[in-house]
């Protein structure tokens, strides 16, 4: 894939391993291949959700994008610009335009700031408001995020979970960026809370059009607000296409299983279902199987999944899939 | 009925905090017929687990106590019964699978150590035979080279498998009633739908009742006979479950299924959220205990809190308003 004009951001053969040590000499005996080539584009103003089970390296990747963890090779541009080699004051400055919302709202705010502090904070550290204009910014925040702009004065456990992730989405719209990576946004919420905080972000994506890089493992939520969708297993993409093609007409066995494998909540469209259920555990990143990482629990691997890692190759116009069969679900 | 196996008529539970009595359990009346699957739904701090685990008396006394209320259980209140009775009852006629298998396994015994100790208690089986019993247990729940694994640590065990070691413990005794409480919660979906599918399996071998609790109408859909939904500690709808999805009658449940992204959706449209969040109930209501976030909100609603009222054929719902036609019922 190559960047074109309409990639906000671009991802190339992106590598994030963590050297794993032991011993006295702390001698690197091996890593955990948690990301292990990945490439991707996403596009202005759309959301790609991005999915798989846990290990599967999905919010390494997140990460990776931002800089928040280094990648080991491979690139990712971000309106062109070439981040992976910035530092300093330089890459400090592309962080306005790229913020993140965490997964957890009750470990990623600072339980000894109040929210005003928490919201306001980003304009202050990145010296684009005074004091003044920060308090007046975060009391515009809070009510864009339907929040009571007098909390501005709280402490965070005052705060339910679903409030607490609007601080946090507070906080990420802070310096107006044009792109933001929600790890897992809703997963801890319950499910009468999540659909408050899709709708909210939905809205304003549409109103500051932003992009949305919605990494969960829900594919539910993520058939809902994603416009494209890459599925990941065992830090490679499996398969990536526009959301109705990869729910419709997935063609990776993979990704034919786990939506097989999700609920339907209607008994009756749940009982006419095939299911494929696969057999076993995702396997340990540090050891993946050779060939095709699926491999292992694939219903139709034969000999060459063992030998061969399949290409990453578009079989429909925006359809990508690494199998060595998916031909056969066409 | 006299074909209850467990009937549970008005039970209250109460926890003591620092700010008041808390009134997480209002009233729950339910009954469960031999070999069905009753669902249970409702957000955190519904009083689901709480309504069941009272139910086992497994609610730490104090600062919690059941105020009100009987549950018969072969002509017997397992609320009356004295603590070496209820110990009798629990892990031989009714197992307990919980949500969270990282914790709810001893770390420091091995496997088979755990899936001994209820055999030689309950049963009162020889060292020797409960060894024999255990691996055929792990066997049944589908661990492949079961008589090796009795001697690895939970540690060793994937989430999934721990899961399955939990079950495998909870059928132990050959129980007439399982609870599981948010058995596969923790767990990804291509796991969750192996855990679903083996108690399926498990369910038709030995015919045991179970009562599933859950947050999710999905697993639920696939799984129950009959589903109970619950909100702010009171049943506010029961059916059974074909009726229940076709026909969600109170606004609660109909607000649920409404924010319930589907991933057989087609097109896109905003999810119906639940405006508000769930109450906390110092004390117990008076009203109806979902009036505040309701939509359908009448006078009526603030002065009685409405019981179950038949609105189907074995369909209960405790609403005021007939959300099909609008008309406040009698």
């Amino acid at each position: 894939m190559s960047t074109n004009n309409d990639a906000l951001v671009h991802v190339g053969d992106l590598f994030v391993h963590f050297p794993i040590y032991r011993g006295l000499i702390r001698k690197q005996v091996g890593a955990v291949r948690a990301v292990d080539g990945v490439s991707f584009d996403i596009k202005r103003g759309e959301t790609l959700g991005l999915v798989g089970e846990s290990g599967s390296g999905k919010s390494t990747t997140g990460r990776a994008i931002l800089q928040l963890r280094r990648p080991t090779s491979g690139k990712v541009d971000f309106n062109g610009i070439d981040l992976v080699h910035l530092k300093g004051e330089e890459l400090r400055k592309m962080r306005r335009k790229m913020q993140m919302i965490f997964q957890d709202p009750y470990a990623s705010l600072n339980p000894r700031m109040t929210v005003g502090e928490i919201v306001g904070e980003p304009l202050l550290v990145h010296n684009v408001a005074s004091e003044a204009e920060a308090n007046e910014r975060v009391k515009q925040l809070l009510e864009r995020v339907k929040l009571n702009p007098s909390f501005a004065s709280r402490y965070p456990h005052e705060f339910s979970g679903g409030q607490r992730q609007r601080i946090g989405i507070a906080r990420a719209l802070a310096l107006q960026p044009s792109f933001i990576v929600c790890d897992e946004p809703i997963s801890a919420l319950d499910v009468s809370i999540q659909a408050q905080v899709v709708n909210l972000l939905e809205e304003l994506q549409e109103e500051f059009n932003l992009t949305y890089l919605f990494i969960a493992h829900d594919l539910s939520m993520v058939r809902h607000i994603s416009d494209r969708v890459a599925v990941m297993y065992l830090g490679v993409i499996m398969e990536l296409a526009s959301r109705d093609e990869i729910y419709l007409k997935p063609l990776h066995p993979y990704t034919r299983a786990l939506l097989s494998a999700i609920p339907i909540p209607d008994p009756i469209a749940d009982s006419k279902r095939q299911r494929v259920i696969l057999e076993g555990d995702i396997p340990s990143p540090v050891n993946p199987p050779s060939g095709c990482r699926f491999r292992t629990r694939c219903p139709i691997a034969e000999q060459i999944c063992a030998e061969v890692r399949p290409e990453f190759r578009e079989l429909r116009p925006g359809h990508f899939t690494a199998c060595h069969f998916s031909e056969r679900f066409l | 009925m006299p074909d209850l196996l467990l009937d549970v008529q008005g039970l209250e539970t109460i926890f003591k905090t620092p700010d008041g009595e808390l009134h997480a359990v209002n009233g729950v009346s339910f009954g469960l017929k031999e070999g069905e699957t009753l669902g249970v739904v409702g957000e955190s701090g519904c009083g689901k687990s709480v309504s069941m685990l009272s139910i086992l008396r497994l609610i730490p006394t104090p600062p919690g106590k059941i105020i009100a209320g009987k549950a018969n259980f072969f002509g017997q209140d397992l609320l009356k019964m004295s603590k070496d009775e209820i110990r009798a009852v629990r892990g031989s006629q009714i197992g307990i699978v919980f949500q969270d298998p990282m914790t709810s396994l001893n770390p420091v015994l091995t496997i088979g150590r755990q899936l001994q100790e209820p055999l030689m208690l309950h049963l009162g089986m020889t060292k020797k035979l409960a060894e024999d019993r255990a691996a055929q247990l792990l066997d049944m729940v589908g661990i492949p080279n079961a008589k090796e694994r009795l001697s690895d640590y939970p540690h060793q065990f994937s989430g999934g498998m721990r899961q399955r070691v939990m079950i495998a413990m909870a059928l132990a005794c050959a129980p007439q009633i399982l609870i599981a409480d948010e058995p596969t919660t923790a767990l990804d979906v291509t796991i969750q739908a192996q855990i679903t599918d083996l108690v399926k399996r498990l369910r038709s071998e030995l015919g045991m009742a179970i009562i599933w609790i859950t947050h999710d109408l999905g697993v639920v859909a696939g799984l129950a006979h009959r589903v109970i939904v619950m909100y702010g500690g009171f049943i506010i709808e029961e059916a059974p479950i074909n009726e229940l999805y076709a026909n969600p009658e109170h606004p609660y449940t109909l607000g649920l299924m409404g924010s319930l992204p589907r991933v057989d959706e087609t097109g896109h449209h905003r999810l119906t959220s639940i405006e508000g969040l769930p109450p906390v109930l110092y004390e117990k209501p008076t009203y109806c205990p979902f009036a505040p976030r309701c939509k359908w909100v009448v006078e009526k609603c603030w002065k009685i809190n409405p019981p179950l009222l038949n609105v189907g054929p074995e369909h209960t719902a405790a609403c005021w308003v007939d959300t099909r036609t609008g008309k406040v019922r009698e």
